[in-house]
């Protein structure tokens, strides 16, 4: 089915499951404050490319996932062990960690181009840091595809326990729900959602895929099913838009286009939104109207 | 010695950006804004793209001043978006850069193409190109231009650090208490916001944008854990980083690799290192350091085991060697363990099978129970 796409098609088709994806689990980490846990994730997914590619010279698309993938938990698990063990601020370990990652994974990289590793075949490496959809492949569409219904199949299987951890971790433990097990599946299933948008949208920009279709959603309802399911859309939405925009204009990357797709919808969400959106507000301050402004008090999030 | 010299310029440069960058990083460190420097490192490319199309010229200094206010403007930004409480701090932040620089990207590869504004130098830098600009210094010496820049900003940071010293350690570990000694909290915050902005900028020609970020606060993060003195930490800072700078140029030119990378990863093997083998702080000493509170506080046991038997008539009952597992309650090869080591450590001694406190470790003992019966 997919060979009769055309190439715009396909990697529209690409970009939009990433979209869809990364919003619908990003929502998740916005509501645990775990956004800067994506972008360390992206950072720090680099490195485990590279040296996939080091390793075994190979460009096939399971193998630079699984990498990349493997690195980001790994730096995960760091800042977790470095937090824990010692009395710097978190902060800075997750900072610290997500660039020394980075920087290994540049360092790889140059290095792989220098020394010619694997011959030619090393070209394009470099479209991981700020992504290049149009490179993408039938078989990056794919595994894109199949990964990413499995994870929305995994995150649908076990709806209930992720909204309970997402809103009540405390609760969820005194039940006697294996919180421990559903946060490493969450979290995994997050990096599986990051992993397979880095040929796209490249490692630096990645964050903002994971952030803002949930942000934008946040702002229209408060129900965890309605949210995710407008961040798909949302996430989506700009992965085909940024797709088409990049290919209509001369030379722009596919990378930023998209993210600022998704950065146009969440500035419109955080103007336009009924009742949450700043519009609405100023409106509601122009004209006081006691009953609703006493029922609006505390919008935080 | 001649691969040494040729290389001097860009070792001192690395140098200089190492130390300039780490002395304003402790303080974000320890202030707790390291995610800041991640979103200005990121806006940077923005701020030097606007003021490019402003000045149309690669080599003015003003492209400096549109980098450092676009590093200020992002801070703002951030805090703006906070402010309207629809959105958290983190994701504040994951928002705000990717857009900036997605813009910044799309100016340069749609209306600067032609112009040598590569993006991936932007994010990583070039050491060698920016160490090969050079500048007339005497009739005889001429030194890089970034080298001198640097060393310029890297005198700034250590001028507004020695000038503002207390205020700036007072505001950092009390934050309350210095606005309400009138310091003016958010004026020096600002200063030092402006002064990593500046930093930022001048070490991005070296080494980019994206590794400003682990040389400012990896080398404060490493420092902490050797110690917990505000001066010691800035000293050590400083250390780390130089040591980083030249450890990494040489495994980059070992490795045929990228300058910045390799400093990064010597920044991380250098905090790897710290982190495992401090002497108080590290996980090893951490280690022993348990083992070592849990060997006293088994002695500690037998000894007062010991001590609440002596005098009564059960004591050759209790006090044998043969049957402490019992009155114990611990596995035999433990008795054995830590009978080995009280008696090493002099607190009692073994007579006919029988233990015998020894001064100090009745001492011990009466002094532990002491302390459970107080009030």
């Amino acid at each position: 089915m997919l060979s009769s796409l055309s190439h715009l098609q396909l990697v529209a088709f690409g970009s939009a499951t990433l979209g869809v994806v990364s919003g619908a689990l990003g929502s998740f980490a916005v509501l645990r404050k775990q956004s800067l846990m994506g972008d360390a994730v992206s950072h720090a997914a680099l490195p485990g490319v590279m040296l996939v590619f080091l390793l075994w010279q190979t460009k096939e698309p399971l193998a630079l996932v699984l990498g990349a993938a493997a690195a980001g938990w790994c730096c995960t698990l760091l800042v977790l062990l470095i937090t824990q063990t010692t009395r710097i601020p978190p902060d800075t370990v997750l900072c610290g960690a997500m660039s020394v990652f980075f920087g290994a994974g540049v360092l790889l990289q140059t290095y792989i181009q220098k020394a010619g590793v694997g011959g030619a075949s090393q070209a394009g490496l470099d479209r991981f840091i700020i992504g290049n959809a149009a490179l993408l492949l039938q078989r990056d569409v794919e595994l894109m595809l199949v990964l990413g219904a499995a994870t929305l199949a995994v995150m649908l299987l076990f709806w209930k326990e992720f909204k309970l951890l997402s809103f009540d971790p405390a609760f969820a433990a005194s039940i006697g729900r294996p919180t421990r097990m559903f946060d490493i599946l969450l979290t995994t299933l997050l990096v599986i959602a990051i992993v397979i948008g880095l040929q796209s949208v490249g490692v630096v920009l990645m964050s903002a895929m994971v952030v803002a279709p949930g942000v934008a959603a946040r702002q229209f309802t408060h129900k965890l099913g309605r949210m995710v399911a407008l961040a798909a859309f949302f996430g989506g939405a700009s992965g085909v838009a940024g797709t088409l925009i990049s290919d209509a204009l001369e030379g722009v990357p596919t990378g930023p286009a998209i993210v600022l797709c998704a950065t146009a919808i969440v500035v419109a969400a955080l103007l336009f939104a009924p009742e949450r959106g700043l519009l609405s507000r100023w409106r509601r301050r122009a004209r006081p109207a006691i009953s609703k402004e006493l029922g609006q008090v505390g919008d935080a999030s | 010695m001649f691969a040494f010299v040729t290389n001097f310029d860009m070792q001192m440069l690395a140098v200089l950006v190492a130390a300039a960058c780490a002395l304003p990083g402790a303080f974000l460190v320890l202030r707790r804004m390291a995610l800041i420097t991640d979103a200005i490192s990121h806006v940077i490319l923005l701020g030097i793209v606007l003021a490019y199309f402003i000045v149309r010229d690669l080599k003015s200094p003003f492209l400096l001043v549109g980098a450092a206010i676009g590093g200020v403007a992002t801070v703002a930004l951030v805090e703006l978006l906070q402010r309207t409480k629809l959105v958290k701090e983190d994701a504040a932040i994951g928002l705000v850069y990717p857009a900036l620089f997605s813009v910044a990207v799309l100016l340069v590869t749609m209306k600067a193409a032609n112009v040598h504004l590569d993006v991936d130098a932007a994010l990583v830098g070039h050491l060698s190109f920016a160490a090969s600009r050079k500048v007339q210094m005497t009739a005889t010496s001429e030194m890089p231009l970034s080298s001198l820049v640097m060393a310029v900003v890297l005198t700034l940071n250590v001028a507004f650090i020695a000038a503002c010293y207390k205020e700036l350690k007072i505001t950092t570990f009390d934050a309350a208490l210095a606005a309400s000694l009138g310091f003016m909290p958010v004026l020096l915050n600002y200063v030092l916001m402006t002064l990593v902005s500046l930093t930022a900028v001048t070490a991005f020609d070296a080494v980019g944008a994206v590794l400003v970020v682990p040389m400012m606060i990896v080398p404060a993060a490493t420092a902490l854990l050797l110690t917990n003195r505000l001066a010691e930490v800035l000293a050590l800072s400083v250390l780390v980083a130089i040591g980083a700078a030249l450890g990494g140029f040489w495994l980059a030119t070992w490795a045929n690799a990228n300058y910045a990378g390799a400093i990064a990863v010597v920044l991380g093997l250098e905090f790897a290192v710290a982190w495992i083998a401090a002497p108080r702080r590290g996980l090893i000493a951490g280690r022993l350091r348990r083992r070592h509170q849990y060997r006293e506080f088994l002695e500690t046991l037998l000894a007062i085991h010991l001590l609440h038997h002596e005098g009564t008539p059960a004591e050759s009952e209790e006090s044998a060697l043969a049957g402490l597992h019992r009155h114990l309650r611990w596995p035999q090869k433990q008795v054995n363990r830590v009978v080995g080591w009280a008696t090493g450590d002099e607190l009692m001694e073994a007579r006919d099978g029988q233990l015998v406190l020894t001064a100090t470790g009745r001492e011990l003992a009466r002094h532990m129970l002491g302390q459970a019966h107080v009030g």
